[in-house]
C-alpha cells in the first residue's frame, strides 16, 4: 500500500507536484498515467525516499520508507534512467544491491533468470540494449521479494514479447497481493495492464479512477457533423449534457447526441448536412485530452457546461474573420470521478 | 489514515521472505567491497598509484645518486634520504585522491546512487561503507608502496652511500607517515566527490586544494603565508612524512590538522548526502 496525501515537490519557483492525495491499493495494479513532465518519475521519487517533499508525506506499507529496518522487503523501485554503474557486471549489480539487505546470493541468480538475463549476467551493464537495461531493472526491483512494487515507466524499449512479459509479471505479483504501480505514458499499455489509474497533469491529480470506468468515458462518440448552416443547428443542438467544439468554420465536433437526432433535427429545421460521421475517440485521444486541458478543467469545474456553451459560441461567431490560430478544446473530462 | 504523518506502526507488517534479511552496516560494508572489487577501472587507478610511489621514488632516488658529484652545496644540505625515497607520493596523492572522487561522483553520474539509496534509505550506512573500504585498501596498499618505495629507493641511494636505514631517526614514521597521508587524501578526494557529486568539479577542487592554493600562497606576503601556509592540507601532511625541518607544524601536529580537514570534508558530505535529494 503505498498512501500518498498533500503531496508537493518544488524545485525553486518550479512546482513539479502539487497537493497530490491518492492511495495505491494492494492485490491490483494501478498505473499512474500522465504526460513527459506531469510529475509522475518526482512522485515516484518521494515515494522511494530519493527526494524530501516540500510539503505532505508518502507512506509505504503505513510506514515512513525511510526509515525502514528490511527497506528491500518493502518496496522494490525501478526508476525511469538506468540506475547501473555502466562498467559493473548486471551480476555484481545485483549482488551488491542484495549484500545491503542480507538477501541471499541464491536469489540473485533466481531474478537473474527470471527476467531472462542468464546469458548476459556477466557482462558490463553499459553495453545493455534500453530493453536489457529495463529487465535488469526490474531484477533490482524484485531481488528482496518487496510488499509493494514501484516502476518508472516498465515497458519503456521493451519489444512486444518483453511487454507481454511484464503485463503478465505484473499481474501476477498484484494476483500474490502485492502493491504494484506502475508509471506510463502510454494509455493504451495501461488499459491492458492496470486495474485502477491515478492520472496526473502538470503535477496535479487529474482523475482516480478504474480502468473500466475510463474506458467507458473514453468511448462517448463523437460526431462530425459539416454544414454550411454549422451556427443555426449548433444553436439547435445545445443542452445541458450537450459538448460541440469547432476547430473550423462549418465543421462541428458533437458530444452528447446521436447521429440520428443529429440528422432528424437538421432535417425538421431543412438545414443542409455535407458530413455526419461518427468517431470512436481512441483511449489515447482520451487521455490526451484529459491531460491537455487540466488546468483549464480545474479553474471551471462548476461551469463545464456554461464554458462550453460560451467557448463555443465565442468561437463559431467569428467565422467570417477566424484570428484564433488553436483549436478550441473542451473538454468533458473525468470531472464526474472526483 | 492519510491525515497520520507519522508512522504508527511499531512492527512489520512485510514479512520478509528470507530470513534475517534487515540492513546493517557490516552488510552495507560488504556490499562496498563488492562494488569497489568489481570496477576494473577501480583496481587499475590503484595499480597506477602503487606503481608511482614506487616507481617515481625510485627515479628520483636514482637520479639524486647519479648526479650527486655536481650536486651544489644547498641541493646537498637540503637533501633528506627519506624524503627522496619517497617523493612519487607527491603524485600518487593525485591518483589516489581522484579515485576518491570518482567513486562517490561516479554512482551520481551513472545514476547508481538512486539504487544505492533507495536499498539503504538511511544514507549514511553507505557514506560509512565507502570510506570505511576506500581506506582500508589504500591504506594497506601505500603501506606496501611506500615501505617498496623506501628500500627501492635505499638501495639506489647507496651506491653513493646516501642512503639510511628503517631504524634512522624518523624513517619509520615517514614512510608510515606517506600511508597515512594517501589514505588521508582518499577520503579527502572521496568527500568532496560527495560534495559536488559531479566528477569534474570534485577533481577541480581536489587539484585547487592540493595543488593550486599552495603554490599562490607563497605569492601573499611572506607573513600571511608563513601564518596560513602550515595549515593547508598538504603542508600539514608534508609536516608527518615530508622534511622534518622548515617553516612545517610538528608532525602530530600537522596529522591531526589533516585529520580535522578530512573530517570537516565528510561531515559536510554526509550532511549533503543526508540532507538534500538524491
Amino acid at each position: 500500500m503505498i498512501e500518498v496525501s498533500g503531496l508537493t515537490k518544488r524545485y525553486g519557483d518550479k512546482t513539479a507536484v502539487n497537493d497530490l492525495t491518492f492511495t495505491v491499493k494492494p492485490g491490483i495494479v494501478t498505473g499512474f498515467l500522465g504526460p513527459n513532465g506531469a510529475g509522475k518519475s518526482t512522485t515516484m521519487r518521494m515515494i522511494a525516499g530519493l527526494d524530501e517533499p516540500t510539503s505532505g508525506s508518502v507512506r509505504v506499507n503505513a510506514a515512513d520508507y525511510r526509515r525502514a529496518h528490511v527497506p528491500m522487503a518493502e518496496l522494490g523501485i525501478l526508476l525511469e534512467a538506468k540506475a547501473v554503474h555502466t562498467s559493473r557486471s548486471a551480476y555484481n549489480h545485483l549482488l551488491a544491491l542484495a549484500q545491503t539487505n542480507g538477501v541471499p546470493r541464491s536469489r540473485v541468480a533466481e531474478v537473474i533468470d527470471l527476467v531472462g538475463l542468464a546469458e548476459v549476467a556477466r557482462k558490463r551493464a553499459g553495453g545493455f540494449s534500453l530493453g536489457m537495461g529495463q529487465r535488469l531493472g526490474i531484477a533490482s526491483a524484485l531481488l528482496g521479494d518487496p510488499q509493494t512494487i514501484v516502476l518508472d515507466e516498465p515497458i519503456n524499449g521493451l519489444d512486444p514479447e518483453g511487454i507481454l512479459w511484464v503485463r503478465n509479471l505484473l499481474k501476477g505479483l498484484a494476483a500474490e497481493g502485492r502493491t504494484v504501480f506502475i508509471s506510463s505514458h502510454l494509455m493504451t499499455e495501461m488499459a491492458l495492464t492496470a486495474h485502477h489509474l491515478i492520472v496526473v497533469g502538470r503535477g496535479e491529480l487529474i482523475a482516480d479512477l478504474d480502468v473500466e470506468e475510463f474506458v467507458a468515458l473514453a468511448s462517448t462518440n463523437v460526431i462530425m457533423v459539416r454544414s454550411p448552416q454549422a451556427t443555426q443547428l449548433r444553436d439547435l443542438l445545445l443542452g445541458p449534457d450537450v459538448t460541440i467544439t469547432s476547430r473550423e468554420a462549418g465543421l462541428l465536433e458533437v458530444r452528447g447526441v446521436s447521429a440520428e437526432t443529429i440528422g432528424d433535427l437538421a432535417f425538421d429545421h431543412q438545414i443542409r448536412l455535407h458530413g455526419l460521421a461518427v468517431q470512436q475517440a481512441s483511449l489515447e485521444d482520451a487521455f490526451m485530452e484529459m491531460t491537455r486541458d487540466s488546468v483549464e478543467f480545474h479553474a471551471h469545474t462548476t461551469t463545464a457546461h456554461t464554458t462550453t456553451a460560451h467557448t463555443t459560441t465565442a468561437h463559431t461567431g467569428d467565422q467570417s474573420g477566424n484570428q484564433s490560430g488553436a483549436p478550441t478544446r473542451v473538454a468533458q473530462t473525468a470531472g464526474e470521478s472526483r | 489514515m492519510t491525515s497520520t504523518l507519522t508512522p504508527t506502526r511499531t512492527e512489520l507488517n512485510v514479512t520478509p521472505r528470507f530470513p534475517g534479511m534487515k540492513v546493517t552496516q557490516a552488510r552495507v560494508i560488504k556490499s562496498e567491497w563488492t562494488k569497489f572489487r568489481s570496477l576494473r577501472s577501480t583496481l587499475i587507478t590503484l595499480l597506477v598509484s602503487v606503481a608511482l610511489t614506487v616507481g617515481l621514488g625510485a627515479l628520483i632516488s636514482a637520479v639524486t645518486a647519479s648526479h650527486w658529484a655536481q650536486a651544489s652545496p644547498a641541493d646537498r644540505a637540503d637533501f633528506n634520504a627519506v624524503v627522496t625515497s619517497l617523493n612519487g607520493v607527491n603524485i600518487s596523492q593525485l591518483a589516489v585522491g581522484v579515485l576518491g572522487v570518482l567513486l562517490i561522483s561516479g554512482e551520481y553520474a551513472t545514476g547508481m546512487i538512486r539504487a544505492s539509496l533507495t536499498a539503504v534509505p538511511k544514507r549514511l550506512p553507505v557514506l560509512w561503507a565507502k570510506l570505511g573500504v576506500f581506506a582500508a585498501v589504500v591504506g594497506a596498499l601505500s603501506v606496501i608502496s611506500t615501505f617498496a618505495a623506501f628500500f627501492l629507493g635505499q638501495s639506489l641511494l647507496s651506491s653513493k652511500n646516501l642512503n639510511v636505514s628503517i631504524s634512522s631517526p624518523n624513517a619509520l614514521r615517514m614512510v608510515l607517515g606517506a600511508a597515512v597521508y594517501l589514505v588521508l587524501v582518499g577520503i579527502i578526494g572521496m568527500a568532496l566527490g560527495g560534495l559536488f557529486r559531479n566528477t569534474a568539479a570534485g577533481i577541480s577542487s581536489l587539484v585547487a586544494v592540493f595543488f593550486v592554493i599552495p603554490p599562490i600562497l607563497g605569492l601573499l606576503p611572506k607573513s600571511w603565508s608563513d601564518r596560513i601556509g602550515p595549515y593547508l592540507p598538504s603542508n600539514a601532511g608534508e609536516a608527518f612524512w615530508g622534511h622534518p625541518t622548515g617553516s612545517h607544524l610538528a608532525a602530530l601536529t600537522g596529522l591531526l590538522v589533516l585529520c580535522a580537514w578530512a573530517a570537516a570534508a565528510v561531515a559536510a558530505a554526509a550532511v549533503r548526502l543526508k540532507e538534500r535529494d538524491a
